[in-house]
């Protein structure tokens, strides 16, 4: 008979942070998808535009309540000890500070966007607008966030599902920004070089970064966690 | 206590929700710019007119309180 | 009730006493160059002294009121109401001297800014003591060199005679037709583009740098300086019930001598062609107010009188004292078309309805004045005029609705002609009607929230 671990395994705290983490990311592509048929102005007889911006409007809104819960669950699990603070000010934890830090950061930029939709009235077209492009910049580093701070980073089913919503997101930005060329095209221009130096990073970095080996070290996971089953980068069925 | 329609020209993009939300009242031209009726707002429809009016992208569409009544 | 009197004639010095008759306004003009600060005392007398005591300050006001003054730069509204609702509003107000004519074929706010100054800066500055006011701004045509050289010398002048507690402020506005318009031109002093703006808030209640601003026509301002000096009583002496005193109006097209005239209200527009030295070309119709205004057949000419009430009744109006006569030799199809052209041109772009609609209107009226005009072309005529009306932020479509509207009844003869037969001989005559520069092609952003056509975000 082995000793008894001190920790009885993961707690449900720890599959609740991923799978809600994951979800969430959908929905925010989601609604990024949404976001840019609502400005393209596409409808149908049958989706008419109120349906569509309302739908956009209600996917946001999920994704956002998912992440609330992703962050909670995350705070709530012991395993990393990341603290309320960690989830909300970037870099200042001691589990992967980068990594999570860029999940806290997307969580900021998200709280700007919601609270200025929310009081759109009160903070006008001009300044809602504005700060609504600070998602064009939430969801690469979302992704990026769960790129590196995910653990189930090296499974299939995840891996096809960021490239699934990548190219997703890819292909609304694309549009949007060639379809704005009369008037914004400045902005244009830049979203496009944005978008390609991201995918290029991407490519050159995930399969020698989160797909590498001893990512988990690498990318700041404190020398107590590592080699405890949950730290692993093992799939799924190797926890205990 | 009566409401009638106005619209903000200058803020009007042509979005066209307040077409959709408010089909009683509001019609598009042909470039997508609504047209509204000049007459005050039927009582049952004030709801629909809020909707619409809080629809607007731009805010473009008001809601005004006219005090004296017709 | 006398006739009208050209005023290019030189005029003796004026001994003390009110003038009578006319001209008033134009009185002691010099063809070049203007008049300086102590030729004008020794013209009109010095400025009527008011007193800061708060019950004189409103004397001006009820001598305004009495004297019954409209406005002259178009929208001829009484100027004691504007004066009181600028007066009952919360805040150190500011006036603003409007002498920005975007109007083509309007010369006489260039005229009086140019020869006469200081009568225009004094009816400012009595609108300044009356009010409270803590500044004055003088906005002109960027173009409008000699104005603006004239302007800035006499305020120099007046500056070092230092009575006045307000500044002076001397401010340049682009050339564009709907840049003089009030709100327009507000929006460019507080630094924004110069282009309408949606009411309310009205200037009355906040306009330059959010505080009340009393906006009238360089001309209104100068009715005000002798009206100060010489009484309501003698405003009256001119003009009639409705309609009082004298105007100015910018008399252009086939007549011997083409200019700005002061004309008395509701004199026959029969004297004011007279005093020009008669038509110099058989006339087809005379338009009226600008080019937001309404064509008159020429067989009326007779029987027109220049006020607001008598021009009604022909669908007419003085407008900004615009006067402009089409000879026969003109193609009116032609002049349409291209005043439409120009008029869409002119569109600030911001509303949707305005840009689009005057742009199809201008490009109708080219195919019915081209080769290929039949009836359904009018009829979306018809159909875009009645989408024009009233939907825009400010009265632009609605002029040149109004000038196309009238022009389509008017020259109904010559627009049936067209469809029947295409191009008519006339219209190979040289454009007659006189237009600015044409504006560069339209672009549909604005420094704010651009248009666009439905599709595009």
């Amino acid at each position: 008979m082995s000793v008894v671990l001190a920790s009885s395994g993961p707690s449900a705290y720890w599959y609740l942070t991923r799978s809600t983490g994951t979800v969430s990311l959908v929905l925010l592509t989601g609604a990024v998808v949404l976001g840019g048929l609502d400005v393209q102005r596409i409808s149908t007889p049958g989706w008419p535009r109120f349906i569509l911006d309302a739908l956009h409007r209600n996917v946001s809104l999920l994704a956002i309540v998912f992440l609330l819960l992703h962050i909670l669950t995350s705070v709530l699990d012991s395993f990393a000890s990341i603290s309320l603070t960690d989830a909300l000010v970037p870099f200042v934890g001691s589990y992967r500070p980068f990594w999570l830090g860029l999940g806290a950061l997307s969580f900021d930029l998200l709280l700007a966007v919601t609270l200025t939709s929310l009081l759109r009235q009160r903070v006008g077209f001009h300044a809602w607008r504005t700060v609504h492009w600070l998602t064009y910049a939430s969801w690469p580093v979302a992704l990026l966030h769960a790129l590196g701070t995910g653990s189930d980073v090296k499974s299939t089913w995840l891996l096809m599902l960021s490239l699934v919503c990548l190219m997703a997101v890819l292909a609304t930005v694309l549009w949007r920004a060639t379809a704005a060329w009369g008037e914004h095209a400045r902005l244009g221009r830049f979203a496009l070089a944005g978008t390609g130096a991201f995918t290029l990073f991407l490519a050159l970095w995930v399969p020698g970064g989160p797909l590498g080996s001893e990512w988990a070290r690498r990318s700041g996971t404190p020398a107590a966690l590592i080699g405890h089953s949950h730290a692993t980068t093992a799939t799924n069925e190797d926890h205990r | 206590m009566s409401y009638r329609l106005r619209v903000n020209p200058i803020a009007c993009e042509a979005h066209g929700m307040c077409a959709e939300l408010l089909p009683e009242r509001i019609s598009l031209d042909e470039w997508g710019y609504p047209l509204l009726g000049e007459e005050p707002l039927d009582p049952a429809l004030v709801d629909h007119a809020r909707r619409a009016a809080a629809a607007c992208p731009t805010f473009a569409l008001l809601l005004q309180r006219e005090r004296q009544p017709r | 009730m006398s006739s009208a009197q050209s005023t290019y004639a030189e005029q003796p010095t004026r001994a003390a006493g009110s003038p009578v008759g006319l001209p008033r306004l134009l009185a002691g003009i010099p063809a070049h160059g203007s008049l300086d600060l102590a030729e004008h005392h020794s013209l009109h007398g010095p400025l009527p002294q008011m007193t800061r005591h708060r019950r004189r300050r409103s004397e001006l006001i009820a001598e305004i009121e009495r004297s019954g003054l409209r406005g002259r730069g178009g929208a001829n509204f009484p100027t004691a109401q504007k004066l009181e609702a600028v007066a009952g509003s919360r805040g150190r107000p500011i006036v603003v001297i409007n002498a920005a004519e975007g109007e083509p074929a309007s010369h006489k706010d260039a005229t009086l800014t140019r020869a006469l100054p200081h009568l225009v800066l004094d009816g400012g500055e009595l609108a300044v003591q009356a009010l409270g006011a803590s500044e004055l701004i003088v906005a002109v045509n960027e173009s409008a060199i000699a104005g603006f050289e004239s302007l800035a010398t006499a305020i120099a002048e007046r500056g070092t005679s230092a009575r006045s507690s307000a500044r002076i402020r001397l401010v340049g506005v682009p050339d564009r037709y709907v840049a003089g318009q009030e709100t327009a031109l507000i929006s460019h002093l507080n630094g924004v583009s110069a282009l309408p703006t949606f009411t309310p808030p009205l200037p009355f209640q906040h306009g330059v740098a959010r505080r009340p601003t009393l906006v009238s026509n360089a001309e209104t301002f100068a009715h005000v300086a002798l009206i100060a000096r010489h009484g309501a009583h003698w405003f009256r002496e001119l003009g009639t019930g409705a309609q009082p005193g004298s105007a100015l109006v910018t008399l252009s097209g086939p007549v011997a001598y083409p200019g700005v005239y002061e004309i008395e209200c509701g004199a026959p527009l029969g004297s004011l062609v007279d005093a020009a030295g008669g038509l110099s070309a058989p006339a087809r119709a005379l338009l009226l107010g600008g080019y937001g205004g309404s064509w008159v057949p020429a067989e009326h000419l007779d029987s027109l009188c220049f006020s607001e009430e008598q021009l009604a009744l022909y669908g007419a109006s003085p407008g900004a004292g615009v006067v402009v006569v089409l000879s026969e030799n003109a193609c009116p199809v032609a002049e349409t078309a291209r005043l439409a052209r120009w008029l869409a041109g002119e569109s600030a772009g911001q509303c949707g309805p305005c840009l689009h609609g005057l742009e199809a209107l201008a490009t109708s009226l080219e195919t019915i004045a081209g080769q290929d005009a039949h009836a359904a072309t009018r009829e979306r005529v018809e159909q875009l005029l009645a989408l024009v009306r009233r939907r825009g932020a400010c009265a632009h479509p609605d002029g040149s609705a109004r000038l196309i509207q009238s022009a389509i009844d008017t020259f109904e003869s010559e627009f049936d002609e067209h469809a029947r037969y295409g191009t008519c001989e006339r219209c190979l005559a040289p454009p007659e009607l006189p237009l600015m520069q044409p504006r560069r092609t339209r672009h549909l952003s604005t420094r704010r929230s651009s248009l666009s056509p439905a599709r595009q975000p």
